[in-house]
């Protein structure tokens, strides 16, 4: 939902917070954690609230889907078994194209819920 | 901070619903939890689009020493998974909210909605059916005609209660965005509905039309600055509602003004010293529920880290503020990178307005008494799971040392969040969600 760079080094990491807190004591908790952000992250945008923001809060729930790259991909495969997308099975956009077997089950529960006992404990 | 003694409630387990195991099925987590009026029933929507409702027994006068438990009346799915073929988009079955109608008669009604479509559902008990066919068994089977010598008049007898549960209206294809709050008119006829960027008027009886009444829809979407996050009726008058934005903002706006309610008839907004703006002011401002006071003064607000009371008559600042866990402050880069921080809790009144509730993380929740000025951190676990036993005061220790039974910010569990809290309109009797467990609680009786 948010806009994150994913340049994290764990190795680093505590060695550089430690550091930054010693620093910025005496500064306002929120704009240490703010500093503690641009730090991992420099390229975050100025205005977070800003539209980026917004407009992926309301694209929610959009899929993708290319019949073109699906028929595509379906013919390189004739002769060998179609990808299965692994253990992220919602991410059948962009790199991945979906096979019929990948597409997550959109039939609804028919379990009852277990807040009205429907499954033993 | 002490449970008990003087005026104080002290409140004590009473029951605890749902699967114990740790293994959470994405479907069984709970999305809204909302008394009826009487507080007799409580109904809760779960990610599956299900929704299941308990009735309170009635006061058994053995056990005079607590107030009747909530057993399950009905469940039934509300909603499915949806997918809209021309704009590509999947549509969540997840109940974002319920809201019970006034009872009129024998019937019980409620809405419920997912991101796009509302539903008004009847629940109907049947305690009678009729016997003495002519033509058909009792099991059902069709009786031979030439058997058939005498006529007989069908006769109801009393049968096992079924609770029956249908859809009596479809409200739909009135969002392009996702519907984050309903809300009854006290008209009892109407009711509104809103999303990011738009609020619509459903009369209850009409299904093919709504009235736009709210649009914040910008001409390039590109200069787009905020959402609504939440919208309410005034309770008394049926001409005022509010809804609140991302920016911290809330807008009262009357009906009878305009048509349409762009401009607002009170803007609600605190305030900010801009010298302690940082990256996170704006995130964290962002109001995730506003609700009206039962008397219709007050309303309130609540935003990532307080809970906002104000007054109706003045909107340069709110009239109390508490603090939930002003502790996470100093842990905002975290929280953002987990998306924590975009967590949207809920609050709510007691029946009398004099305390509100809200929730926390590490299933902790909160409770403010505006009166006494005390509050109270509780925690929602099976580990305190004996009836009638008080539950314990919990603390956070934000920084230094830590004393004994507090816990440090390190420690809370961020995955156990209590986002939807409900309190019985009359009683003090509360309900609280965890993530898929429906924890109640009521004062300590006698």
């Amino acid at each position: 939902m948010s806009q994150k760079q994913e340049e994290e080094n764990p190795a680093e990491e505590t060695g550089e917070e430690k550091q930054d807190t010693q620093e910025k004591e005496g500064i306002l908790p929120e704009r240490a954690e703010e500093a503690k952000l641009k730090a991992k992250y420099p390229s975050l945008g100025q205005k977070p609230g800003g539209s980026d923001f917004l407009m992926k809060r309301l694209q929610k729930g959009q899929k993708y889907f290319d019949s073109g790259d699906y028929n595509m991909a379906k013919a390189k495969m004739k002769n060998k078994q179609l990808p299965s997308a692994g253990p992220d099975k919602s991410l059948v956009t962009g790199d991945h194209i979906p096979t019929p077997q990948d597409l997550p089950q959109r039939k609804s529960s028919l379990v009852t819920s277990k807040l009205a006992g429907g499954q033993v404990e | 901070m002490r449970a008990g003694g003087g005026n104080d409630i002290q409140w004590c387990f009473s029951q605890v619903k749902g699967a114990v195991d740790d293994d959470v099925a994405e479907a069984d987590i709970i999305s809204t939890v909302e008394f009826n009026h009487s507080g007799e029933l409580l109904a809760t929507g779960d990610k599956g689009g299900r929704v299941v409702i308990f009735q309170q027994e009635q006061e058994n006068k053995i056990q005079s020493h607590s107030r009747g438990e909530y057993n399950v009346y009905s469940t039934f799915q509300s909603h499915e998974p949806e997918f809209d073929y021309l704009k590509s988009l999947e549509i969540e079955e997840k109940i974002n909210k319920i809201r019970w109608l006034p009872q009129k008669n024998a019937a019980q009604f409620l809405l419920s909605t997912n991101d796009k479509t509302i539903k008004l559902w009847k629940i109907s008990e049947r305690d009678k059916r009729p016997e003495g066919y002519n033509l058909k068994e009792e099991d059902g089977r069709y009786r031979d005609p030439t058997t058939v010598t005498t006529l007989r008049v069908p006769v109801f007898r009393p049968m096992d209660l079924m609770v029956e549960a249908s859809p009596r209206r479809i409200f739909a294809n009135a969002h392009t965005y996702h519907i984050n709050s309903i809300s009854i008119n006290s008209d009892y006829e109407t009711y509104l509905s809103a999303d990011d960027l738009r609020i619509n008027l459903w009369h209850l009886e009409i299904t093919d039309r709504s009235f736009n009444i709210v649009d914040i829809k910008p001409a390039n979407m590109e200069e787009l600055t905020e959402v609504i996050t939440a919208a309410e009726f005034h309770p008394n008058s049926c001409n005022t509602f509010v809804y609140s934005s991302s920016k911290g903002t809330i807008r009262l706006c009357d009906m009878r003004a305009s048509a349409l309610c762009d401009r607002h008839s009170k803007l609600f907004e605190e305030p900010e010293d801009p010298s302690n703006r940082s990256f996170f002011s704006e995130i964290i401002s962002s109001i995730s529920d506003v609700k009206f006071s039962h008397s219709g003064r007050y309303m309130m607000t609540r935003d990532y880290l307080s809970v906002k009371i104000w007054d109706l008559n003045m909107e340069n600042r709110p009239v109390e503020t508490y603090q939930v866990h002003e502790y996470l402050r100093s842990k905002l880069c975290s929280l953002y990178e987990n998306d924590c921080i975009f967590d949207k809790f809920e609050c709510c009144w007691n029946g009398s307005d004099s305390v509100v509730m809200t929730g926390s993380y590490n299933n902790f929740f909160r409770m403010f008494d505006r009166n006494t000025k005390r509050d109270i951190t509780l925690e929602a676990s099976r580990e305190n799971n004996k009836p009638r036993t008080v539950l314990k005061p919990r603390k956070v220790c934000a920084s230094g040392k830590r004393k004994k039974d507090e816990i440090s910010v390190d420690s809370l569990d961020f995955n156990k969040k209590i986002l939807h809290t409900a309190w019985h309109p009359k009683e003090n009797i509360i309900a609280v969600a965890t993530t898929n467990n429906l924890y109640i609680f009521q004062d300590k009786v006698n």
